[in-house]
């Protein structure tokens, strides 16, 4: 799936200044965590982390194990300080009003797997 | 046969906010020389791990990484409180974090088995009131 069609489900803001065309990458799975230990712990090979926490080390947790977006849930949204380090990283961030649950449920029933 | 890189950072104990950058340079840096993608994940994983629990446990530290040609070495060596019983933080799901950091993300008590997973060799001192060192070797040829 497209980052483009993950925002267009989630209904979501673009947080971050990308070229259009970033939201062209294409993320294969997902994964909702509020636990950057687990994300640590689990990911394999997830573009995408949904999450509601907004520090900056989200972000370098998202760095240390490839992802490539992040989905910040429940309206939540990072300090300038996070938006910036993420952009440094060309990492994307997306926000959306949805909450967790609801998010990963679309996303999952749109054809992105786990 | 080249010659070794040798990194060497302090990791501030009293910064949550730019906890990472060592991790973030030596990622930037293992890119840099062309080790391939897995294994810069592995080392990336283990070490941010690590530096995470030099501030969230051990008050910071230093950090010194030396490079060769098959393999990276991390010795990530803290003079905060120490850990009383070794056995016991390195099962999964221990941990002794408060409220505040497990808010931010962190305190499963997963850190300490992801490092020895994720490393080849992996060794851990501590002594109570002195302070905490952890070495790992991450080989690169397995990915490769
Ligand atoms: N450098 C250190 N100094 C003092 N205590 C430490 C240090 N590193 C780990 N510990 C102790 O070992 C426990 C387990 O560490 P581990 O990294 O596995 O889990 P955690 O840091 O609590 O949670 P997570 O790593 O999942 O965010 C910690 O809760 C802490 O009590
Ligand atoms: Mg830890």
């Amino acid at each position: 799936m497209h980052l483009r069609d993950v925002v267009k489900i989630l209904d979501a803001e673009i947080l971050t200044e990308n070229d259009d065309s970033a939201l062209d990458i294409d993320v294969h799975t997902a994964c909702g965590s509020d636990m950057m230990s687990d994300v640590l712990a689990y990911v394999k090979d997830q573009g995408l982390l949904l999450t509601g926490l907004v520090n900056p080390q989200v972000v370098r947790t998202s760095e240390m194990v490839d992802i490539v977006a992040i989905a910040f849930v429940r309206g939540k949204r990072p300090d300038k300080m996070t938006v910036e380090l993420a952009q440094s990283k060309n990492i994307i961030l997306i926000g959306t009003q949805q909450k967790m649950y609801q998010a990963c449920g679309k996303l999952y029933a749109a054809g992105l797997g786990n | 046969m080249g010659d070794s890189i040798k990194l060497r950072y302090d990791v501030n104990g009293e910064d949550f906010v730019t906890c990472g950058q060592a991790s973030e340079d030596v990622k930037r840096t293992l890119k840099g020389i062309g080790i391939p993608s897995a294994t810069i994940r592995r080392v990336s994983i283990a070490m941010y791990e690590g530096e995470i629990n030099m501030v969230i446990h051990g008050g910071g530290g230093v950090a010194e990484v030396e490079i060769f040609e098959d393999r990276i070495t991390i010795v990530l060596k803290d003079t905060g409180k120490g850990i009383a019983d070794i056995e016991k933080a390195m099962q999964e799901g221990y941990s002794t974090a408060t409220e505040d950091i497990r808010e931010l993300g962190f305190g499963a008590g997963m850190g300490l088995p992801n490092m020895k997973k994720y490393s080849d060799e992996f060794a851990i001192e501590s002594k109570v009131g002195q302070g905490t060192t952890v070495t790992m070797t991450i080989n690169f040829q397995e990915d490769a």
